[in-house]
C-alpha cells in the first residue's frame, strides 16, 4: 500500500480542465478532472509542468484551492505580466486541454481540521490561494476552531473569492479582515495599507494566544510578516510560511 | 528570477528522498541553526537548484540535473532528519 | 509526457536557426539566473583585481576602468538553462587591456566574484578580443540583479562563465574547477559542441 502511495503521488499523470472561472480580471480558477487522486490536505499544492511542441517545458508550482472535501481539484493562478507560465494558464488554457500535474506535495505548510487553535492566516494577493483550501475544510470538517484571515490586496479589484469569503465570515464565525493597499475609492470600509508590524499588532491574535500563523505571498510580503510577527512575540515554531516567487528584498 | 523557500521544490524533495521532505528539519553546518527544508531560501532558474540556511545564507543543498541523472549535493547540511511518510487525504 | 497546445513561452521563432546553438531556444527576454543572493555594490568602492601567476598583480578602481578603452559591441548570448538571447548590446573593456597590464602568462584564470561565486577558463578564451568587463547594457548602467556594477562577458561560451559581479581573475598554472563546473558543469562550455556538462 506504502508503495502505491509513494508512486502515485511521485508520478506525472494527465488532469483535465473541466472548469475555468475568472476570480478577478488576472485571476483564473482551474477545475481539473484528475484520475486516481487520493484526497489532499488543506495548504499543500501540485506541481505543473507544460511541454510546447518544440519540447520546450517549464514547471510551476500552484496552491490547490479547492478542499479535500470538494469533489474536484482546483486552482487559482494569478498572471504575471512577465511569467512565463501564469499567461497562458489565465488567458490561453481552454475546457478539454490536459495539464500534466504531480502530487499534492507538502508535508508543512498544511492545516487539518483536528488542530488546535486558534489560527492567523496572513495572506498576501495570491497568497490568499491555500487559506481557501483551509477555510473551506474547516468548514466542511464544522471545526469551531476560531480563525482569523488577514488579506492584503492592491484594490478591490485584485480580490479574489470575495463573495466566498464573505459568506463564511457571515456564517461560519470565520473573521476575515482585507486590508488594501491601492484602493482609490472613497467608499471602500475595510483596512487600508500594508500589513506591517503595527497592523499586525492591531488586527492579529496576540502573541499570548500561543496561535498557529501561517503566511502566505510574494517573497518580500512575507518576511516582512514573519519578521514583525516574532518581534510581536509570536514563537517562530508556530509561524509557518510559504513565499510564492517573486523580485527578492 | 524566482526566489522562494522549500516549499517550491517539495515535490523535487520528494523524488529526491522518497517521502514528504518540507516539515523535515535540517541543521546548517555553516552556523547550526536548525530549520524545516520548508523554510530554506531557493532559487530555481539557475543551472542547478540552490537552497540557502534561512539564517545565514549559507549553502544546505544544490540539486543539478545532467542528462536525467540528478545529483544532489547535501553537505551544506550538518544533520537531516528522516523524510517523513506521504500523507494521503484530509487529517494526514 | 503530454504536450500541452499553445504553449509557446517566450520564445522567439522568428530567428535564423544557424544563429541558434544546438538545444537552445531563442527568448525575447533576458532571464536573470543566480545561485545567490544579489550583491548591492557601489561603484566608488569597486574594484577589479588581476592577481596570482602575473608579472605584477594590478587593481583597477572603478574609474579607472572607465579611463580605459572601452567599446560599444553586439553579441549573443548562450545560457546552458537552454535560452539564447540574440542582438545583446554591451559597453566594457577588452580583457586583453588587463592581461597585458599585469603580464598574464599563466595557462588558467578563475574569475571570482561579491557573493563567493567563481568560473574557470583558459586565458586563451579570456584573450584575442573575446572577453570584456561590461558596465553598460543596451545604453543603460548595467543592474545589480544582472551583475551589476561590472560582470564578466566570454559570450562563445555558456553564459554561467560570464560571472556576474565580478572582482577579479585569479591566474593559474593549474586548472581548478569553479561553483558549476564542480557541481558537474563542463569545464570549457562550448555551447556550438553542446558542452553542457562534465563528458559532453
Amino acid at each position: 500500500m506504502a508503495g502505491t502511495a509513494l508512486r502515485g503521488r511521485l508520478n506525472w499523470r494527465l488532469g483535465t480542465v473541466v472548469g475555468l472561472e475568472y476570480e478577478s480580471p488576472a485571476a483564473k480558477s482551474i477545475t481539473l478532472d484528475l484520475p486516481d487522486w487520493r484526497g489532499h490536505r488543506a495548504g499543500q499544492h501540485v506541481d505543473v509542468r507544460l511541454t510546447a511542441a518544440d519540447g520546450y517545458q517549464a514547471q510551476r508550482s500552484y496552491s490547490i484551492a479547492s478542499a479535500p472535501e470538494d469533489a474536484r481539484v482546483m486552482l487559482t493562478v494569478e498572471r504575471l505580466d512577465d511569467g512565463e507560465v501564469s499567461p497562458y494558464l489565465v488567458d490561453d488554457l481552454r475546457i478539454g486541454d490536459e495539464l500534466e500535474v504531480r502530487g499534492p506535495v507538502g508535508g508543512y505548510f498544511v492545516w487539518d481540521a483536528g488542530s488546535p487553535g486558534p489560527v492567523l492566516l496572513i495572506a498576501g494577493g495570491s497568497g490568499v490561494v491555500p487559506f481557501r483550501s483551509m477555510l473551506r475544510h474547516r468548514v466542511a470538517a464544522q471545526s469551531t476552531v476560531p480563525v482569523r484571515l488577514l488579506y492584503s490586496a492592491r484594490s478591490q479589484r485584485t480580490l479574489i473569492y470575495r463573495d466566498e469569503l464573505t459568506r463564511m465570515a457571515g456564517r461560519n464565525a470565520i473573521d476575515i479582515r482585507i486590508t488594501l493597499t491601492r484602493e482609490e475609492a472613497q467608499d471602500w470600509r475595510g483596512y487600508r495599507g500594508r500589513i506591517t508590524r503595527g497592523f499586525l499588532d492591531r488586527t492579529g491574535w496576540p502573541a499570548s494566544d500561543g496561535p498557529l500563523v501561517y503566511v502566505c505571498g510574494p517573497t518580500g510580503f512575507v518576511e516582512t510578516a514573519a519578521d514583525a510577527l516574532v518581534s510581536l512575540g509570536h514563537e517562530p515554531s508556530n509561524i509557518r510560511t510559504e513565499r510564492f516567487g517573486g523580485a527578492e528584498t | 528570477m524566482r526566489v522562494t523557500d522549500g516549499n517550491a521544490i517539495a515535490g523535487l524533495l520528494g523524488e529526491v528522498f522518497g517521502g514528504e521532505m518540507t516539515a523535515v528539519v535540517g541543521v546548517c553546518a555553516a552556523c547550526g541553526s536548525g530549520g524545516r527544508l520548508a523554510e530554506m531560501r531557493v532559487r530555481l532558474d539557475a543551472p542547478g537548484i540552490v537552497a540557502r540556511c534561512a539564517r545565514c545564507l549559507e549553502i544546505l543543498l544544490v540539486i543539478v540535473e545532467r542528462r536525467g541523472i540528478r545529483c544532489v549535493d547535501l553537505s551544506g547540511f550538518a544533520a537531516l532528519d528522516q523524510p517523513a511518510p506521504f500523507s494521503d487525504g484530509p487529517g494526514g | 509526457m503530454a504536450l500541452t497546445p499553445n504553449f509557446h513561452s517566450k520564445r522567439r521563432t522568428d530567428v535564423d536557426p544557424a544563429r541558434v546553438p544546438p538545444g537552445q531556444y531563442a527568448t525575447s527576454g533576458f532571464p536573470v539566473l543566480s545561485y545567490g543572493p544579489t550583491p548591492h555594490i557601489d561603484s566608488a568602492a569597486w574594484t577589479f583585481t588581476v592577481r596570482g601567476a602575473v608579472e605584477q598583480p594590478t587593481t583597477w578602481t572603478w574609474r579607472q576602468l572607465l579611463e580605459l578603452p572601452n567599446e560599444t559591441f553586439t553579441v549573443d548570448i548562450h545560457c546552458v538553462t537552454k535560452w539564447t538571447k540574440l542582438d545583446t548590446t554591451w559597453t566594457g573593456v577588452s580583457l586583453d587591456t588587463l592581461l597585458e597590464k599585469a603580464g598574464a602568462g599563466a595557462e588558467y584564470a578563475t574569475a571570482f566574484s561579491d557573493g563567493g561565486y567563481t568560473t574557470n577558463l583558459p586565458v586563451a578564451d579570456l584573450t584575442g578580443g573575446r572577453a570584456w568587463l561590461v558596465h553598460t547594457y543596451e545604453g543603460e548602467p548595467l543592474t545589480a540583479e544582472h551583475g551589476g556594477p561590472v560582470r564578466l562577458l566570454v559570450p562563445h561560451l555558456y553564459f554561467w562563465k560570464s560571472a556576474k559581479w565580478v572582482r577579479g581573475l585569479e591566474l593559474r598554472e593549474r586548472n581548478e574547477p569553479g561553483f558549476w563546473e564542480r557541481y558537474g558543469y563542463h569545464d570549457y562550455g562550448d555551447p556550438w559542441r553542446e558542452q553542457r556538462y562534465a563528458g559532453d
